[in-house]
């Protein structure tokens, strides 16, 4: 369903994902794996047309989505790692607005923004601006939306960041069920081992922008020699913290801060 | 159709819901026409140019459009920074139409603010020449909404993030505003003056309302009609193309 060949991504002398190789089968969860900065988000970026690959090629569901942007599109459902909300609309016009965009049809729409909505615990406030949300909520209704359609395949980039255990659960769990009722295909990056070992049926750890393993978790403990995926991937990516630059997204973020008066 | 109108409908909304945004906004068009509008009154009058807030009110509608306009392309910025962006960017949907959508809802809330001035105009003093042309005056007040929200979507597309918006504001917006002869006569000026005035499409903007408000006009209305629909396709098309090419 997915397959990337020799994929590489530079900005300026910096190359972020440098000749990463990974295929992931219809109907398979798989999990992406890496500390801060190794390129996990610019490869999903690349994957879902937000970024043209510098070299390499990508196919989902054996289409280019450098080329057929649309088509992929069409395939594809993504819930982002930093939030895509509009704070100034309700959170029932948030999923309103993303089921127009991926042309959920009107009558499926309602009952399904009702079901997510309840699921996520943030139907009695539906009406009340995304803006006066708190992080935790504004995580869940990201969340909710990106179930809203039902697409081939499903990126979840860090979802589970700063969700309570109780959402954490009711996530993986709906991630499951649409995995195996609707044959989803699933690509998600977690910093939590024990979730991706849980979930995923194959892991992939990148680091600075390599492919240091894949395989299933089991097998992969098995190749390191460790009883869990956390050693694993400590084993396999060293114990240093690494350094995110801040991009200019966070900069900005910064200053909107400053300018507003933390009014978002 | 519908992804376009959601998105209109959008930027709609953001307009009716910030009424602290509303009445700032109409800040700085009150000082243009009441303080210029009075202040200069008595010297027009005593060169002959009969009333200046008669002359400023088609100004003053003019500069809240295309202030009002050109904002809502650069908010392109904000969306991008605050994420929504991202969302509309990955949806199957032609980028297009998401620029359409846009730039369309952008317009019509420029509109929605130069009617707002309109009205204020009027209060203090304003009256147009028949009011039979006032919709007239509505056509061309859609005109520079499109042509600026067309120029904010482009420039709004090809910037990174908000540094850029001060210079922006000084070597784009200003001197589109003071070039277009919003506050002074178009006639008899230094050629130079009058040949950077003629490559200004807020002068053929501004020069149409007063065509048919006050019943003066420099160009001619037909000319500023023809002109200021060829640079509305120009710039629909400019901005079309840099938002397709956004990366994130």
């Amino acid at each position: 369903m997915i397959r990337v060949q020799n994929l590489v991504k530079t900005f300026g002398s910096f190359t972020a994902v440098n000749d990463v190789s990974f295929e992931v089968a219809e109907g398979e969860i798989f999990a992406f794996l890496g500390p801060n900065g190794a390129g996990k988000t610019t490869t999903i970026k690349m994957l879902t047309t937000l970024l043209k690959p510098t070299s390499g090629s990508i196919e989902l569901d054996g289409l280019n989505p450098a080329v057929k942007q649309n088509e992929a599109r069409q395939r594809f459902g993504i819930v982002f790692q930093d939030p895509s909300l509009d704070g100034d609309l309700t959170a029932e016009e948030n999923m309103e607005i993303h089921g127009v965009l991926y042309h959920v049809p009107h009558k499926v729409r309602r009952p399904r923004t009702e079901a997510l909505l309840k699921q996520f615990e943030l139907w009695e406030r539906r009406k009340d601006q995304v803006k006066k949300f708190s992080g935790g909520m504004k995580r869940r209704l990201e969340i909710a939306r990106g179930f809203l359609h039902t697409p081939k395949i499903l990126f979840l980039d860090e979802p589970t960041l700063g969700l309570d255990p109780q959402s954490r659960n009711q996530l993986w769990n709906h991630v499951k069920k649409v995995n195996e009722d609707e044959k989803v295909t699933v690509m998600l990056t977690t910093h939590y081992m024990d979730e991706a070992d849980r979930v995923a049926h194959r892991v992939g750890v990148i680091d600075h922008g390599k492919l240091v393993a894949q395989g299933t978790p089991a097998a992969i403990k098995e190749q390191t020699a460790t009883a869990t995926l956390e050693e694993a991937f400590l084993k396999l990516t060293g114990s240093t913290i690494r350094d995110e630059s801040a991009g200019s997204a966070d900069q900005m973020r910064q200053f909107a801060k400053m300018w507003q008066g933390g009014k978002r | 159709m519908s992804a376009i109108y959601i998105l209109w409908l959008r930027e709609l909304k953001r307009y009716t819901r910030s009424r602290v945004q509303l009445l700032a906004s109409l800040g700085q068009p009150l000082m243009y026409l009441l303080v210029l509008g009075f202040g200069l009154g008595p010297v027009f009058q005593r060169a002959g140019g009969g009333s200046y807030l008669q002359f400023v009110a088609p100004g003053v509608i003019g500069m809240t459009v295309l202030f009002s306009s050109i904002f809502s392309g650069l908010g392109l910025l904000w969306d991008r920074q605050f994420g929504f962006l991202k969302e509309t960017l990955v949806a199957p949907v032609p980028r297009l139409q998401i620029m359409i959508g846009r730039t369309l809802g952008g317009a019509t809330v420029a509109v929605l603010q130069g009617l707002l001035v309109t009205v204020v105009c009027v209060i203090a003093g304003f009256r147009p020449a028949h009011m039979a042309t006032v919709p007239l005056a509505l056509g061309f007040m859609l005109l520079i909404a499109t042509v600026f929200a067309g120029l904010g979507v482009a420039v709004g597309s090809s910037l990174q993030d908000m540094q850029g918006f001060q210079l922006i504001m000084n070597f784009l917006v200003m001197p589109i505003f003071f070039l277009s002869g919003a506050l002074f006569p178009l006639d008899g000026l230094p050629k130079l003056l009058g040949a950077i005035t003629m490559i200004d499409p807020l002068s053929y903007g501004i020069d149409g309302m007063r065509a048919v408000l006050n019943e003066k006009s420099h160009y001619g209305a037909t000319i500023d009609l023809e002109v200021l629909i060829a640079v509305a396709v120009v710039f629909i098309v400019v901005g079309a193309w840099r938002f397709s090419k956004i990366e994130i």
